[in-house]
C-alpha cells in the first residue's frame, strides 16, 4: 500500500517494501506489455545482458586502473567495435558518445573538423523534413545552419530540392534510413552521389538500424559517418533504464577526427591508442558507458551474424503485418512496403477523435501508446514500431484494440475522448502542465 | 475565423499590419489552430535585426516547437510582454494579439506579402 512519509516515522522493512512494490506496479515497461513506440525500438532487453554487466570483472573495475589489469574489458571494447564495423562497413567506431543525439553532435563536430582541416568554409547542413528533431538541434548546437530538404510524394528525399539546396557552402546532409516514415529511402544512393559530388559528407542517423541489421551496410549506401543506438538496435535498456550508448562510426578518411582514445591490439595485448592532433577530443568522461557496451556485446554474441539478419527480417515482417491489419481502419498516408515501423494518420477519424484520444484509449487496453504527432509531415501521426521480439498473438491483440477504438470513435466517441478510464490518473491537462509547470516536490 | 483585410499575410502564416513605418506582426488563426495550445513564446529581443523570411521568434505548443518568420526586415522596437505570462492569448484571439513591432528597413517588402483574400485561398489549398 501507499505510505505518506513523515519525519521521524518508524517503518518496518515489509512496510517499505510494500510501498515501493506498490509504486513499481504503477509503472509500465517492456517487461509488462507491448510498447510500440515508433522510432524508439523498444525491444525486449534480455536479462542475460544484465547478468554479464554485473560480472565483477566488469562492474568492479575503475577506469584509471592500469591497462594490464583490465585486459578483458579492453578486449570487449575492441571486439564490440569490430562487430559494429562489420555490421556497418565502417573503418572505426568511437564508443564514447553516451546516446544517439550525442553521437549526432560528435558526428557534426567531425564534419566541421574535416572541412576545417581542408581549409573549406562550409556553414550549412541539410536536414530532411522527416528527420528526428535531434538532427537540426545537433546541427545548430555545432554552429551550423540547418537547411530543410523536402520529402517527395513517395516519402523519399526530394532529389530536385536536394540538388537546388546542395550548394558550395553546404557541409553535408543528415539522412535517416529507413526514414521516420518507416520507409527505405530508395533515393539514398543518388542522395549520396549528389552530396559527394559537391564535396559534402553524408551523416547517417542510425536510430532505425534495426531494419537493416545484417541486410545492408550503411557505408555501402554511401554514408560517411553514422551513430548507432545501442539502447535501440542492440537491446540495452532505454530511457530511465539506461544509460544509453551512441557509438559513432566513420569511413577511413574521417578516422583521424574521431574522439579518442580508441582501443588497439598489439601483440595479443589491448591498450588505449594515442590520440592524434586532428581528433575532436573527448566527448565523454573516460571511455563512454561501459556497462552498456557489455550488454550490447552480449546481445551480439548471443544472436550472432545470422541472428542479426533475422532480427531485421522479423522486425520488418511484424511491422508490415500490423500495417496490413490496420490500413483498412486508419488512414495510411504512404502505402508502401514498410521497414521496421509505419505511420498512420488521424485524418478521417469521426466525431473529432484525434490521435491523442486513440493513444490514451490504448492505455485502457493495456498497451503503451505508439509515438504520436511525429513525424511532423503526417497529420496526427501515429507511428507504430512493434520490433521483432513480439509474438503474432500480441500483434493480433494490439490490432484488435486499435480496430475496436476505431469503432468506438464511430459509435461511442465520448469513451475515446475521455480516456484513459482505467488508470490511477485520468486525462492529464497537458496544456496547463506546460503553461504552469510545477517542478518542485512537496507534500500534499 | 475570417482573416481581417486591414493587413497583409505571409505564406508562412504570419500577419503584418502597417502603422506608418512600423509593421505589427502576429500569427494567423490557421497557424494557432495548427499549432494547437501554445504554451510558451520565446519573444525576440528588442533591437534584434529581423530579416524578411528568417526566424523572428519561437512558439511552443504541447505538440511542437515552431519558428515564427519575420514577414519584413527591420529592427524589433517593441515586443508583446503579455505573452510571457499568457501565451494562450495567441490561441484565443490571434488577430488581436501581436508578437512584435518592427521598424521596417525596406517598406517595399510589404508588397511581396499577400492579401487576406489570397491568404484565405492559400490556406484552403492546404486543408
Amino acid at each position: 500500500m501507499k505510505l505518506v512519509f513523515e519525519k521521524g516515522m518508524n517503518l518496518s522493512e515489509v512496510e517499505v517494501i510494500r510501498h515501493y512494490t506498490w509504486l513499481s506496479r504503477r509503472n509500465f515497461g517492456v517487461d509488462l506489455g507491448f510498447y510500440p513506440l515508433g522510432s524508439c525500438t523498444m525491444k525486449y532487453n534480455p536479462k542475460v545482458n544484465e547478468e554479464m554487466a554485473k560480472l565483477e570483472g566488469f562492474s568492479l573495475i575503475h577506469p584509471l586502473q592500469p591497462e594490464s589489469t583490465v585486459q578483458g574489458a579492453l578486449q570487449l571494447m575492441f571486439e564490440l567495435e569490430k562487430m559494429l564495423c562489420e555490421i556497418c562497413g565502417f573503418e572505426r567506431f568511437s564508443l564514447q558518445p553516451a546516446a544517439g543525439a550525442h553521437g549526432e553532435l560528435t558526428g557534426m563536430m567531425i564534419i566541421q573538423a574535416y572541412f576545417k582541416k581542408k581549409g573549406e568554409k562550409r556553414t550549412k547542413i541539410l536536414v530532411p523534413d522527416s528527420a528526428h528533431g535531434t538532427n537540426p538541434a545537433s546541427v545548430s548546437m555545432c554552429g551550423f545552419e540547418a537547411v530543410e530538404v523536402k520529402s517527395d510524394s513517395e516519402g523519399n528525399i526530394d532529389l530536385d530540392d536536394l540538388k537546388k539546396k546542395m550548394e558550395k557552402d553546404v557541409a553535408g546532409i543528415m539522412s535517416t534510413n529507413p526514414n521516420t516514415l518507416g520507409l527505405f529511402d530508395s533515393n539514398i544512393e543518388q542522395v549520396c552521389e549528389i552530396v559527394h559530388g559537391k564535396g559534402g559528407l553524408v551523416y547517417g542517423d542510425g536510430a532505425n538500424m534495426n531494419a537493416m541489421l545484417g541486410i545492408c551496410r550503411p557505408k555501402e549506401l554511401g554514408i560517411d559517418v553514422m551513430h548507432l543506438n545501442l539502447h535501440k538496435t542492440f537491446s540495452t535498456p532505454h530511457g530511465g533504464g539506461g544509460p544509453g550508448g551512441g557509438p559513432l562510426g566513420v569511413v577511413k578518411k574521417l578516422v583521424e577526427f574521431l574522439p579518442g582514445p580508441l582501443v588497439e591490439k598489439e601483440k595479443e595485448k589491448y591498450k588505449f591508442g594515442e590520440v592524434g592532433g586532428s581528433s575532436v577530443g573527448k566527448v565523454r568522461s573516460f571511455y563512454g558507458n561501459f556497462g552498456v557496451m557489455v550488454k550490447a556485446f552480449t546481445y551480439l554474441k548471443a544472436i550472432g551474424a545470422p541472428g542479426c539478419r533475422e532480427v531485421a527480417e522479423i522486425a520488418v515482417l511484424n511491422a508490415n503485418y500490423l500495417k496490413e491489419k490496420l490500413k483498412g481502419h486508419f488512414k495510411l498516408p504512404f502505402d508502401r512496403v514498410c521497414q521496421h515501423e509505419f505511420v498512420l494518420s488521424d485524418e478521417g477519424l469521426p466525431n473529432g477523435v484525434t490521435t491523442n484520444d486513440v493513444a490514451k484509449r490504448l492505455i485502457d487496453y493495456g498497451f503503451h501508446p505508439p509515438t504520436v504527432y511525429f513525424p511532423l509531415i503526417v497529420k496526427g501521426a501515429i507511428m507504430i514500431e512493434p520490433t521483432e521480439t513480439e509474438s503474432k498473438e500480441t500483434l493480433d491483440r494490439f490490432a484488435e484494440a486499435m480496430i475496436k477504438i476505431r469503432k468506438e470513435a464511430e459509435e461511442n466517441p465520448e469513451i475515446v475522448r475521455g480516456a484513459p478510464h482505467s488508470m490511477p490518473v485520468k486525462r492529464l491537462d497537458a496544456v496547463k502542465a506546460a503553461r504552469e509547470p510545477d517542478l518542485r516536490w512537496r507534500k500534499h | 475565423m475570417l482573416n481581417p483585410s486591414d493587413r497583409k499575410y505571409s505564406k508562412k502564416h504570419e500577419w503584418c499590419r502597417v502603422e506608418g513605418e512600423i509593421a505589427v506582426v502576429g500569427i494567423t488563426d490557421f497557424a494557432q489552430h495548427t499549432l494547437t495550445d501554445i504554451v510558451f513564446v520565446e519573444l525576440p529581443e528588442v533591437g534584434k535585426q529581423a530579416e524578411a523570411g528568417k526566424q523572428l521568434c519561437v512558439v511552443e505548443s504541447v505538440k511542437s516547437v515552431s519558428d515564427v518568420f519575420s514577414p519584413v526586415g527591420g529592427e524589433v522596437v517593441e515586443v508583446n510582454k503579455e505573452l510571457e505570462q499568457n501565451p494562450g492569448k495567441l490561441n484565443e484571439s490571434p488577430f488581436e494579439t501581436w508578437i512584435a513591432k518592427i521598424k521596417m528597413s525596406n517598406p517595399q517588402e510589404i508588397d511581396s506579402l499577400i492579401s487576406a483574400e489570397e491568404y484565405g485561398e492559400f490556406v484552403k489549398g492546404l486543408e
